[in-house]
C-alpha cells in the first residue's frame, strides 16, 4: 500500500518507518489492492460477526475460522517457509485440545487450571518436535514426512485407547471457566442490540489470541529467522555451505510451528467445551490443512487466511449447494454420485492438484500476479 | 541382495560384494529373544507363523514403493490408494463368481483367489499407468510437489472409490476352505496366513530372480545406484521407470487383495491406515533395497506380534521404537541402497 514502487521487494530489514500498520504486520504488507480487500473484509467480517448475525451457526464458523487461521499459517511455517512436509501436526492441535479438556476436567473449571493445562501442553509439544526433528530431520528431510505420519497415527490411537485419561473415542467434555459460560453477563444492557454473555467473551478470546499468534508468526516469518528458513527451502546445500546449520533450524521452525498449532488446539477445545479424536487429531484433517495451505497459497502467511476461510466456507456451505446440483442431475448413472453432497473433497482435492501444478503460489500468488 | 550366490566362507580375496549378514540375523535373533517372554512354545509357533503372514503382506505392498523411490527418487505418498484399488477389485470377481467362494472345493477356492489377484493387479496396473502419467510425472525431481501431488491423487481416487462403490465398508468373505486353521498338536496356524506366507515368499524369490539374473533387473539395479550413467549408456531410463512403477502398482494391488481377505472388510481407507506400516518398513529397509524392505516387513511384523502378547499397551508405539532403533543404528537404513 504504502511500500514505494522504485523497491519492488521487500527486501529491507531496517527499514522501520511505515507506520504502525507497516509495524504490525512486519513489513509484509499484501502487495495488492484486492489481496487487502480481502484480508480486510475477513479482518472486518470476524471481528463482528456476534454482531452482525444472530444464532450460533454463524458465529461457530467464525470461531472455527480464527482457530484454522492459526491452524493454517503456523503448518506454513513448515511447508511454505521451510519447505518440509510434516504429517504430525494434528497431533500437536490434539496436544493442545487434549491439555485444556483433561486440565479443565480433572482440576475443575478455573483459569489457573486451563492455564496448567496450556503450559503442560506447550512443553509436551515442545519435547516431541524436538524428538522428531531430530530424530529425523538430520538424516534427510523426505525421512521427515514418513515419520511423522507414523509418529502421528500412533499418537491418534494412544489417545483413543488410553481411555481412562483421554476419554477414548468419545473424548471430553468440560466446564469453561465462569466467566466464558453462555450465562454470564457482563453488562445488564445488551450492546448494539446483542447480549454481551460469556459466550460472546469465549470468541472474543478466541479471536484475539488467533490474531496475535498470527502476527506473530508473521514477525517470526519476516525475521532474519524467517529468511534464513527460505535460503534452506531455496538451496540446503548452500545454506549449510554458508554456515547455517540446517538441522537446528529446521527443527527450530518445527517447534516453533508445533507450539502454534498447540495454542490452536487449546483454542479449538476451549470454544467447543469438547475435546475428542474427531476434532483435533484424525487425518482428515491434516488433509484439510494441506487443502487450505496449498489452495490458499504456500509460503506466505496470507494464503493461511484465505485458505482457511475459503475452505471453511466451503466445508458449511458448498455441501448445500452441491445437494441441489446432485438432485438436478438424479436420473443420470454415476454422475449423481459424483457431486453428491458428500463428495465435496473429490472437487477440493482436484483443486488442490491443479494448484500445485498451475498456481504453486495459490489464491495470494494469483492476485499478488494480477497487479504486476 | 546381489550376492545371494556368494561364498559365505569366503574371505575377502574375490572382488565381490560382501554380504551385509548382520540385518539378516536379527530375525532369528528377534525370535529367539522373544521366546522366553512369551513361555509356551506353541504360542510362540502360532505367533511366529502370524508375524511372518503379517510381514509377507507388509512386504508385497512396499516392495514396489521402495523400487520406484530407489530408481526414480520419486516419493509417491499415494500407493496406499492402489492397496485400497486392489482391494475392491476383488468386487468384480466376487460379484459374478460368487458361488466358488462358497464352494468347499479347494481347488475352486484357491482358482477364486488366483483369479481376485489376477483382476485386481490389472487394475492396479492400469491405475498406476495413468496415475503416473497424470499426477507425478509432471513433478519429477522435486520432493515437496511429489508429497504434495501424490497426496492429491489419493484424496481424489480415494473419494472416486467411494462414488463408485458407496460410503460404507463393505464385508467380503474368505472362502470356504482358507476358513479355519491346521492344527499340529498344540500348534495352531491359520490356514489363510500360512498362503499369505506363501505367496509372499514367491513374490520375493521370484524379485529376486528377475532383478539379479535378468537383464532388466540388472538395469534397474543399475539405474537404483546410478540412473545418469544407465542413461548415458544409451538405456531408456524413463520408460524403464514406467513399468517399475506400473509393477510397483500392481504389487500394491496384489498386497491389497491378500490384506482385504485378511481384514474381510473393504474401506477406501485401508491403503493408508496400511501405509504407516509401509513407511516405516521402508526407512527401516534403507529407501530403495528389495531385501531391506523384506527384512523390515518381518521385523515390524514379528516385534508388533511379540510385544502384543507379551504387553498389549506396548504394541501400539512398538513400530515406532523399532524404528527409532534402527536409525539409531544405521541412519540410512538396514540396507541402504539410493545414495541420494
Amino acid at each position: 500500500m504504502t511500500s514505494s514502487p522504485a523497491l519492488p521487494l521487500p527486501f529491507d530489514e531496517t527499514r522501520r518507518r511505515g507506520g504502525l500498520l507497516t509495524g504490525l504486520l512486519s513489513s509484509d504488507l499484501p502487495r495488492s489492492r484486492a489481496l487487502s480487500f480481502i484480508l480486510l473484509a475477513i479482518f472486518v467480517l470476524l471481528a463482528a460477526t456476534p454482531f452482525l448475525f444472530s444464532g450460533s451457526q454463524p458465529v461457530g464458523t467464525a470461531a472455527k475460522i480464527c482457530v484454522f487461521i492459526v491452524l493454517v499459517a503456523s503448518y506454513d511455517l513448515l511447508l511454505g517457509y521451510s519447505g518440509i512436509v510434516s504429517f504430525a501436526h494434528t497431533m500437536f492441535f490434539g496436544i493442545g485440545g487434549y491439555g485444556i479438556a483433561i486440565a479443565l476436567e480433572r482440576m475443575g473449571p478455573t483459569w489457573s487450571s486451563a492455564a496448567i493445562g496450556l503450559i503442560a501442553a506447550l512443553a509436551l509439544s515442545a519435547v516431541l518436535a524436538i524428538a522428531i526433528g531430530l530424530l529425523s530431520l538430520r538424516v534427510r528431510a523426505i525421512f521427515f514426512s514418513m515419520i511423522t505420519l507414523a509418529v502421528a497415527t500412533a499418537a491418534a490411537v494412544l489417545a483413543s485407547q488410553l481411555s481412562e485419561i483421554t476419554g477414548g473415542e468419545d473424548g471430553l467434555s468440560f466446564q469453561l471457566p465462569p466467566a466464558l459460560r453462555p450465562a454470564f453477563r457482563l453488562f445488564s444492557e445488551p450492546v448494539f442490540g446483542t447480549m454481551i454473555n460469556g459466550r460472546l467473551l469465549a470468541y472474543y478470546l478466541v479471536f484475539v489470541v488467533s490474531l496475535l499468534v498470527f502476527l506473530a508468526l508473521l514477525r517470526i516469518v519476516n525475521s532474519p529467522f524467517g529468511r534464513v528458513l527460505q535460503a534452506i527451502r531455496e538451496n540446503e546445500f548452500r545454506a549449510e555451505a554458508l554456515g547455517y546449520r540446517v538441522v537446528a533450524y529446521r527443527t527450530a521452525a518445527s517447534v516453533i510451528s508445533a507450539l502454534a498449532a498447540t495454542i490452536a488446539g487449546a483454542l479449538m477445545a476451549l470454544w467447543l467445551r469438547y475435546n475428542g479424536p474427531d476434532t483435533t487429531l484424525s487425518f482428515s484433517i491434516m488433509i484439510d490443512i494441506l487443502l487450505m495451505v496449498v489452495i490458499g497459497g504456500m509460503g506466505t502467511m496470507y494464503g493461511a487466511v484465505i485458505g482457511a476461510a475459503l475452505f471453511v466456507l466451503a466445508q458449511s456451505y458448498l455441501q448445500v449447494l452441491m445437494g441441489a446440483g446432485s438432485a438436478a442431475l438424479a436420473g443420470i448413472p454415476l454422475l449423481p454420485n459424483l457431486i453428491h453432497p458428500d463428495r465435496w473433497l473429490l472437487w477440493l482435492g482436484a483443486l488442490f492438484i491443479i494448484s500445485v501444478y498451475a498456481f504453486p503460489g495459490g489464491v495470494v500468488g494469483r492476485l499478488r500476479q494480477g497487479k504486476s | 541382495m546381489s550376492d545371494m550366490a556368494a561364498p559365505s566362507s569366503a574371505p575377502a580375496e574375490l572382488p565381490r560384494a560382501k554380504t551385509d549378514w548382520l540385518p539378516l540375523l536379527l530375525i532369528p535373533a528377534l525370535g529367539l529373544l522373544a521366546l522366553p517372554f512369551v513361555g509356551s512354545p506353541s504360542t510362540w509357533v502360532t505367533l511366529t507363523v502370524a508375524g511372518l503372514a503379517m510381514g509377507m503382506m507388509i512386504f508385497l505392498m512396499a516392495s514396489g514403493l521402495t523400487l520406484v523411490f530407489g530408481l526414480m527418487d520419486i516419493i509417491n505418498f499415494g500407493h496406499g490408494v492402489f492397496i485400497s484399488l486392489g482391494a475392491y477389485a476383488t468386487l468384480l470377481v466376487l460379484g459374478p463368481l460368487a458361488g466358488w467362494a462358497l464352494s468347499d472345493s479347494i481347488g475352486l477356492n484357491l482358482a477364486l483367489l488366483g483369479l481376485c489377484i489376477l483382476v485386481a493387479m490389472g487394475v492396479t496396473a492400469l491405475a498406476g499407468a495413468v496415475f503416473e502419467r497424470v499426477i507425478v510425472r509432471p513433478v519429477y525431481g522435486s520432493h515437496l510437489k511429489q508429497i504434495l501431488v501424490t497426496m492429491g491423487g489419493l484424496i481424489v481416487t480415494e473419494q472416486l472409490i467411494h462414488a463408485i462403490w458407496g460410503a460404507s465398508p463393505i464385508p467380503i468373505p474368505l472362502p470356504q476352505s482358507l476358513r479355519g486353521a491346521f492344527v499340529l498338536g498344540d500348534i495352531v496356524m491359520e490356514r489363510y496366513r500360512v498362503i499369505a506366507v506363501v505367496i509372499g515368499l514367491v513374490v520375493f524369490m521370484g524379485m529376486q530372480l528377475i532383478l539379479n539374473r535378468t537383464r532388466i533387473g540388472l538395469l534397474i539395479r543399475a539405474g537404483v545406484e546410478n540412473p545418469e550413467m544407465v542413461e548415458a549408456l544409451g538405456y531408456r531410463i524413463r520408460r524403464l521407470f514406467v513399468s517399475v512403477f506400473i509393477a510397483g502398482s500392481a504389487l500394491a494391488g496384489l498386497g491389497g487383495v491378500m490384506w482385504a481377505f485378511y481384514r474381510q472388510t473393504l474401506t477406501a481407507g485401508m491403503g493408508m491406515e496400511v501405509m504407516v506400516l509401509v513407511f516405516i518398513v521402508i526407512i527401516i529397509g534403507g529407501l530403495g533395497s528389495v531385501g531391506g524392505c523384506f527384512v523390515g516387513s518381518i521385523l515390524v511384523a514379528l516385534v508388533a506380534n511379540y510385544v502384543g502378547f507379551i504387553e498389549p499397551k506396548l504394541a501400539l508405539i512398538s513400530n515406532i521404537l523399532v524404528m527409532a532403533l534402527v536409525l539409531v543404528w544405521r541412519p540410512q537404513g538396514l540396507f541402504p541402497v539410493a545414495r541420494r
